[in-house]
């Protein structure tokens, strides 16, 4: 009852506080009354009556105010008085309002922006049950022989198949491997070529996830017998199907042969990645042979952990069962001898990782220096206000309290700029996530709950600190000294200046570490774009070919037939200077590799195994994409189907596999092949990545049937482009049922392998211009305080004679010298902090001299160019008007 | 007479809500009464009747209302509160045990 009271009263005095005040007032006014009239009533003349009252009374004011202490809300109201207080001061000076909001928002946008992305990808768990116990699985081969560590190794069917019965601490294992498929055409829609998931039925149960629509896969789907069956995402069930809800148990045709649509995953759902369309049965979808293999490394595998089983013992577990496999078949060197694994996440993210840290890191050291740049705006403007602080102290006013004001504008200063920073944010994100369509989990990334209270945290920091960093100096005990101080015939609040430039140099230390990041990163990309891949980029085109197993069946002459009829035909088209077929062309990746053993070298010892790159070409192909042929000569007409018997290798093959020797002429035998090949020729180095060294690498001939997919390439002398629809004509006249996908210039394809780089390289280049700008502005600022407060002084010099250089010069350095130390403290720094971005640099030192010195001489120009306007300004001062200004 | 005494602390809560028991008051007649019951011997100055009045009511011990005094202008009347009233039997009581307390001490020597 009481505290239904006590709330009452509570809300009473909250909201109605004005008429409560005037009601306090009146009940005063009524005991003053009845005072006087008690006076009167005692014989005293009216004036008398009323000064004795009054005198009893004491100051009504301040009656008043003791009163009010009583109530409730007290501190609400004075913050809210306050509050007032600092949007009049701060509308006052619109400029500076609106210069410093613009700050804090670019400061505090851009790392709300990139938490937002590194909280959507790294640090929210995966939508999957119990996602911790999720391992991604993998090989550990270690090839002693033509060498290598691969700890991350693909896993061979035959291996997974021993892992999954034998294994004693995995709950359930799932197969799962990125593949593409051919969607034929249907219902006035063309053929296209999709990203496939090829899974063992279990892996929707194994990673905990259910169909949206329709059901997963059943172990009975799961089998080369099995009538085809095929889950489709979200995506494409709703662009190609429209949404359909009659999708189920509808037939559709994939590499020309029926599935049956069983269920539509959620619409969330992405797994092995983004671009993931649909999901087929990978028994039935492979051979018994590549399912049994113990060393045709071509899956990932997925397990979830039984309980209380940690990480450790349920890979040691799965090296226990390999390293049996790989000591029972010691004839073939590439069975693994051990087991590895990762978190799920991490091999998920493992790529974007570092690169998203570094970011979040550049963004950090943006907002310090933006709240740097308002800290000294600030410092500045209590600098102008020092004589009101000054007097209002004398006056009484309490230091705390004027610690409060100051607080409380510059927490308005954050929080309006954290509220248009947020604005910012969100329309950063949405850049993002249309940029980086392709980059693992993109599809979590959301501004939500955690999001808001992040930024929350961040205005109330940045408030705090630019706050309290500019107050520091806005000391009481120097008050008599600010007042005598006023007087302007001396040089004003050294001290401030000296505060001042203490941020400024902070500013420019972390700014030179940015730059010198992102020269590194433009360094690096720009090696990587400078590479020689080892083939001609100019005027090339390539597309994907994906011939449908069903109807070109390997091996067999079907495909054959196809390739030559179209490399005869896209070579009579008009423009075409050359044109050739291979699987991967260099940029496309690694793709595949086969272990073989020369015929001519003696054995290799028991356990040991050679292996190369292999690639498929037909006898054009290296000199339509312009690869050297360095000894020897293409393969020859005729080399079709079984008459296929030679092989060209690549001179990294030639120098580690021959060295000393002519390998023209030799033999190879490939693993498991019955026949020898006749080395014919050797061809000059490619790279399958930009980023990578040039691999050895073997080529064998397309016509001997094997391969049913790859690129078409096309060289002309001009406008490649313009070749695409003829092209494409060619292929659809051939067989009207066959999709054509990535048609890109060689340019495209090897800008599009290097996106990541780009786009980090963009970013980082970005927040660096952004803070050289600020501290740019707040150098600029600082030197045109320090000559305004040194008017006088300076006017005083001109008169006595000092040379206008001599003023120039004197103003210039008092401006670069917190640039000097700036720059030589970013400088050390940048030393240590280089390290973090090791990993993402491609041929260039962290250390990289040329790119210190060059930021040491921009940040030096611009600091002087900063610098310039408010020293020369000085420099040209009329002494007799500074004067005059006493 | 002497100077009047200064007010024990928490006292003057109290004396007013002993003073408002019988009947609603406003301010000027709580000082007045308290004055007069203790014959002169107390007196309220405004500068603590008045925030003691207000932190009471914020305390929901005493209530206010507005209603015509009796020289016919309006003024502010409190009274007890059925919280205020267990709370003024607690002072009491405290308060006569308290003062019983101090008179053996002082009558001792």
């Amino acid at each position: 009852m009481r505290r239904l009271h006590q709330l009452g009263m509570k809300l009473r005095t909250l909201f109605m506080r004005r008429k409560a005040g005037a009601q306090l007032d009146a009940e005063l006014r009524f005991h003053l009354d009845r005072q006087i009239e008690e006076n009167r009533a005692a014989g005293m003349s009216a004036d008398q009556a009323r000064y004795a009252a009054l005198r009893a009374f004491g100051n009504p004011a301040l009656l008043r105010d003791q009163t009010r202490a009583a109530w409730s809300w007290n501190g609400l109201e004075s913050l809210l008085r306050d509050l007032r207080i600092g949007m009049r001061t701060l509308g006052r000076a619109p400029g500076f309002t609106f210069i410093a909001i613009g700050i804090m928002a670019l400061g505090i946008g851009s790392n709300v922006a990139l938490f937002t992305v590194v909280r959507g990808v790294l640090l929210k768990p995966l939508p999957f049950e119990n996602s911790d116990r999720l391992l991604m699985l993998y090989e550990h081969s270690t090839y002693s022989a033509g060498g290598g560590d691969f700890p991350y190794n693909l896993v061979a069917g035959g291996v997974f198949d021993a892992w999954n019965k034998e294994n004693t601490t995995f709950s359930s294992m799932a197969l799962v491997r990125n593949d593409q498929v051919d969607l034929s055409a249907s219902g006035g829609q063309l053929p296209e070529t999709l990203n496939s998931g090829t899974v063992s039925w279990n892996l929707f149960p194994t990673l905990g996830v259910q169909p949206a629509l329709g059901r997963g896969f059943a172990a009975a789907d799961d089998s080369l017998t099995a009538n085809g069956t095929v889950v489709l995402s979200w995506n494409l069930w709703k662009r190609r199907f429209g949404s359909d809800p009659a999708i189920l148990d509808r037939i559709i045709y994939l590499d020309a042969k029926p599935y049956t649509v069983i269920g539509v995953m959620p619409e969330w759902f992405e797994f092995p990645d983004s671009t993931t369309q649909l999901w087929l049965p990978v028994y039935h979808e492979m051979p018994t042979t590549i399912m049994s293999h113990l060393d045709f490394h071509n899956f990932r595998a997925v397990g979830r952990l039984k309980p209380r089983v940690t990480a450790e013992e349920a890979t040691a577990n799965l090296s226990i069962i390999s390293r049996r496999l790989h000591e029972s078949q010691l004839d073939d060197p590439f069975i693994a001898a051990a087991a590895n694994s990762r978190p799920l996440i991490e091999h998920i993210v493992g790529d974007v990782e570092r690169p998203l840290y570094v970011m979040l890191a550049a963004t950090a050291c943006l907002l310090l220096i933006a709240c740097l740049n308002v800290a000294n705006l600030l410092v500045a403007r209590a600098a102008a206000r020092r004589k009101e602080l000054a007097i209002r102290t004398a006056l009484g006013g309490g230091r705390l309290r004027l610690l409060r004001e100051h607080l409380m504008e510059s927490f308005l200063l954050s929080a309006a700029g954290g509220a248009a920073g947020l604005a910012l944010a969100w329309e950063a994100v949405h850049w993002f996530v249309a940029t980086r369509r392709n980059m693992a989990r993109v599809g979590s990334i959301h501004l939500d709950g955690v999001v808001a209270t992040f930024t929350l945290g961040v205005i109330v920091l940045c408030a705090l600190f630019s706050g309290l960093v500019s107050a520091l100096n806005a000391d009481g005990k120097r008050l008599l000294a600010s007042l005598h101080e006023s007087s302007k015939s001396h040089s004003a609040g050294s001290a401030r200046a000296r505060l001042r430039k203490t941020l400024l140099a902070a500013e420019v230390g972390l700014t030179v570490m940015l730059l010198i990041a992102a020269g590194l990163l433009l360094k690096s990309y720009q090696r990587l774009r400078d590479t020689d891949i080892g083939c001609t980029t100019k005027n090339i085109l390539t597309l994907h070919i994906d011939l449908p197993g069903a109807r070109y069946k390997t091996p067999g002459p079907a495909p054959v037939n196809f390739f030559a009829t179209l490399l005869e035909r896209v070579r009579a088209l008009p423009g075409v200077e050359a044109a050739g077929f291979v699987t991967a062309v260099p940029g496309q990746g690694y793709m595949g590799d086969m272990g073989f053993t020369i015929a001519e070298h003696p054995p290799l010892p028991r356990g040991k195994g050679t292996f190369a790159i292999n690639r498929s070409a037909d006898p054009g192909y290296f000199a339509a994409m312009g690869i050297p042929i360095l000894r020897g000569h293409t393969f020859d007409d005729g080399q079709t189907l079984d008459r296929a018997n030679e092989a060209i290798i690549s001179e990294s093959f030639a120098r580690k596999f021959f060295p000393g020797e002519d390998p023209v002429g030799k033999h190879l035998h490939v693993m498991g092949g019955k026949e020898l090949h006749l080395i014919v020729g050797v061809v000059g180095d490619t790279r399958y990545d930009l980023g990578e060294t040039p691999e050895p690498t073997q080529y064998y001939p397309l016509y001997a049937g094997d391969t049913n997919n790859g690129t078409l390439v096309i060289r002309s002398s001009h406008d490649v482009e313009q070749l695409a629809l003829p092209v494409q004509h060619v292929i659809q006249g051939m067989d009207h049922d066959l999709p054509v996908s990535d048609v890109l210039t060689m340019d495209q394809l090897l800008g599009k392998s290097t996106l990541d780089e780009s786009f980090n390289t963009t970013l980082l280049t970005g927040f660096a211009a952004l803070s050289l700008l600020l501290a740019a502005a707040g150098l600029f600022g600082v030197l045109s305080y320090i000559a305004a407060q040194r008017t006088s002084e300076i006017g005083i010099r001109i008169a006595l004679g000092a040379q206008r250089e001599q003023v120039l010069r004197l103003m210039l350095a008092d401006g670069l010298r917190p640039a000097l130390i700036g720059l030589a403290l970013g400088l050390a720094a940048s030393t240590v902090t280089v390290r973090l971005i090791h990993s993402m640099l491609y041929e260039t030192q962290p250390l990289d001299l040329a790119v210190f010195a060059a930021v040491a001489a921009t940040l030096l120009l611009v600091a002087a160019l900063a610098c310039m306007a408010p020293a020369w300004r000085a420099s040209r001062l009329d002494p007799m008007q500074a004067l005059r200004m006493e | 007479m002497g100077k009047p005494s200064d007010l024990l602390q928490g006292t003057l809560d109290l004396l007013i809500l002993k003073t408002i028991s019988l009947e609603p008051m406003h301010g000027w007649a709580i000082a007045k009464r308290i004055q007069q019951v203790s014959r002169e011997v107390l007196q309220v100055q405004q500068g603590s009747l008045y925030p003691a009045l207000h932190r009471l009511e914020q305390q929901g011990w005493i209530k206010a209302r507005w209603a015509e005094s009796e020289t016919g202008r309006q003024a502010r009347f409190y009274s007890l509160t059925a919280a205020g009233r267990k709370q003024l039997e607690a002072e009491a009581a405290n308060w006569t045990r308290l003062s019983a307390a101090i008179n053996l001490v002082v009558s001792e020597a």
